[in-house]
């Protein structure tokens, strides 16, 4: 096992730059997700840490060795695609141990890991299929199994759990998160999903157009976002953005609240779970409930505000309202962002 | 669903008849060819165009085996076939493997001039061809086809060879590589076995071309001994008669190699076999 160095990392197609100037440290036995909308390089950073793309400018080490010029196989990482991958015309066992047959150890020792790591991922009976014969969530466990036998310095993972159904990517979740727990490897877990980067990560990286905004654990990326990207980003339903005018008295909502704090501050955020839905009366801000949307365990409330705009509240457990009905919403004060006109994160008065 | 899914019998019936009649359509030719060949000389004209001959004989097989040069231009034609198959299906798989997986410079160059090559009747070029192929003493040899058909057949293959590849997915290789291949042991291990169904389309189809070509093979070649089996077959025609039924029963032999050919490769043309690689 081993950490990894990422230091002004740059990637380039011909002439266009898709990476630009990637500051990362990755310690022994630390679980990274990569997160970010589609196509801000995700893949293509991966990728780089697995030495299937070349690395355009900037230095990459594992364990402290340099490793930009040294091919695939020999960086003793192990990589699960989103496709799987799976050789098709070779066993679930051969699929298993083709790392080490390829390094020509004999048959009888590849036997023990290959069977190991089946029996860690319940895949005992199926060793003498062929990959077609196996459904997606058994596929996805071959691939895992691959990885796993090798015993490698780290994992990557490139959206794993994307082609499986809800329940089953559920289980998966699980597995991965108990594998990290026993194993301890290295681990860089490329997602879209969100509640996969919040329950697996020891940290997260957010990711926007090449460029990292954030890297931080799960918790502070929610609680304390660099920036207005990584805040709406973050965190589901997304964080509701107001915008503010300024003047002497402080911060000035669009229904002419005021609130105290730094007289630059362009836009307030507060996440729908941090938006306290109390009588018309009470409320700081007024406005009529449009469309509720009860989950059961928590209930979502899409509100107008005067002068402001659409707000969605999320109240835990179940509301009696109606849509057209007459609502105040009041700010939880801690709970409070605020952002200047770029985006970049303010601090807050409290 | 089932009761609204299930075709009317009339349908199927109708289906059924219109696939019939269309094979028999495709292989009366070669009905004929063999109704001729199995026919006596005699009755060739009398016969006429009855559908059933009415008497069966071997004599034309006989006579073509063991009295004329036949056998000898049916294995300069296999030697022909043959060597341009694996040579044309060789460079062809290199090729499109390059073309599949690299961008290199001068790529679109380089598929724009093979595009090109393919665009020119035959006609024009047999002239230069000849020219080239004397100047370097190759005229009359088994060479001189082999290179050219190589070099016709070469493009045509190539985008075969390359739509092959690019149905294979990249992550395969790239995992194979992960796992501790280097690129080439990826393309043996991995790559290869994929791609037999292309290998052996690639090579069924240059075969079948090179087994059939007449234009080159009646340019560059006069003397008996070099002579391929389509030009041989030219001399059972001659200055005063066509010697239909030992030109069928030659005929019918020429199709024995090309059919042998495809029921080999037929188990690699089996679809499928990367069907399980992905999920998509
Ligand atoms: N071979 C290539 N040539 C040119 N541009 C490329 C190439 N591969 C990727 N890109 C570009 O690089 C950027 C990053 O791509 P990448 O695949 O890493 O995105 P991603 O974050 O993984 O997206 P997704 O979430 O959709 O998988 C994209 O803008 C893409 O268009
Ligand atoms: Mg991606």
């Amino acid at each position: 096992m081993a950490g990894m160095e990422l230091r002004a990392l740059r990637k380039s197609y011909g002439g266009l730059e898709v990476l630009h100037d990637i500051e990362l440290s990755i310690a022994d036995g630390e679980f990274v997700v990569l997160v970010g909308p589609s196509g801000c390089g995700k893949s293509t950073l991966l990728r780089m840490i697995a030495g299937l793309e070349p690395i355009t400018g900037g230095e990459f080490r594992i364990g402290g060795r340099r490793m930009n010029e040294v091919p695939p196989r020999d960086r003793d990482i192990a990589m699960v695609f989103q496709s799987y991958a799976l050789y098709p015309h070779m066993s679930v066992a051969r699929n298993m141990g083709f790392s080490m047959e390829i390094r020509r150890r004999p048959a009888a020792e590849r036997e023990g890991p290959v069977a190991a790591a089946a029996r860690t991922l319940g895949l005992d009976r199926l060793l003498e299929r062929f990959p077609k014969a196996l459904s997606g969530g058994q596929r996805q466990r071959v691939a895992m199994g691959r990885a796993i036998v090798r015993d490698p310095q780290a994992f990557l993972f490139d959206e794993p759990l994307s082609n499986l159904d809800a329940a089953l990517r559920v289980e998966m979740r699980l597995e991965i998160a108990r594998l990290h727990q026993r194993l301890g490897t290295t681990t860089v877990y490329v997602t879209h999903d969100q509640v996969e980067a919040m329950t697996l990560a020891d940290r997260i990286v957010v990711m926007n157009g090449g460029v990292i905004q954030q890297v931080g654990t799960p918790l502070e990326l929610y609680d304390r976002p660099a920036n207005r990207f990584v805040a709406q980003f973050i965190g589901s339903p997304t964080m509701n953005l107001l915008d503010l005018a300024a003047d002497a008295a402080g911060l000035r909502l669009g229904n002419g609240a005021t609130l105290p704090g730094p007289g630059s501050a362009a836009q307030l955020g507060i996440r729908p779970e941090h938006l306290e839905l109390v009588s018309a009366e009470e409320g700081e801000i007024a406005a009529q409930a449009q469309v509720i949307e009860r989950l059961g365990s928590d209930t979502n409330v899409f509100t107008e505000a005067e002068g402001i705009g659409l707000l969605l509240a999320r109240v835990h457990g179940n509301v009696d309202l109606r849509p057209g009905d007459r609502v105040g919403l009041r700010l939880m004060r801690d709970r409070i962002h605020l952002f200047d006109a770029e985006g970049a994160r303010l601090p807050t008065a409290h | 669903m089932a009761a609204l899914r299930r075709t009317p019998p009339a349908l199927v019936a109708g289906k059924y008849a219109a696939i019939a009649a269309y094979v028999a359509f495709a292989l009366f030719p070669l009905y004929w060819l063999l109704k001729i060949a199995l026919t006596p000389d005699a009755l060739i004209f009398s016969d006429g165009t009855a559908l059933w001959p009415s008497e069966l004989t071997l004599d034309n097989f006989r006579t073509v085996i063991f009295q004329s040069d036949f056998m000898a231009y049916f294995r300069n034609s296999v030697i022909v076939s043959l060597s341009t198959a694996a040579a044309t299906t060789l460079i062809a798989a290199a090729a499109g493997y390059a073309f599949s997986r690299f961008a290199f410079r001068g790529k679109r160059w380089v598929v724009a001039l093979m595009l090109l090559t393919q665009m020119f009747p035959l006609l024009m070029i047999i002239a230069p061809i000849y020219k080239l192929v004397a100047a370097i003493g190759l005229l009359n040899s088994l060479t001189s086809l082999i290179v050219v058909y190589t070099a016709f057949n070469i493009p045509f293959a190539t985008f075969l060879m390359q739509s092959f590849f690019d149905g294979i997915p990249r992550d395969l290789e790239e995992a194979a590589m992960i796992d501790g291949c280097t690129r080439l042991q990826a393309l043996r291990v991995v790559i290869l076995p994929l791609t037999l169904p292309g290998l052996g389309a690639t090579l069924g189809f240059v075969f079948t071309a090179a087994w059939s070509e007449l234009l080159f093979a009646l340019m560059l070649i006069n003397s008996n001994d070099a002579m391929t089996f389509p030009v041989g077959l030219l001399t059972f025609v001659s200055k005063f008669s066509v010697d239909w039924g030992q030109m069928m029963a030659a005929g019918v032999l020429a199709l024995v190699p090309s059919c042998l050919f495809f029921l080999f490769i037929q188990r690699y043309l089996v679809q499928g076999l990367t069907s399980g690689a992905v999920k998509g």
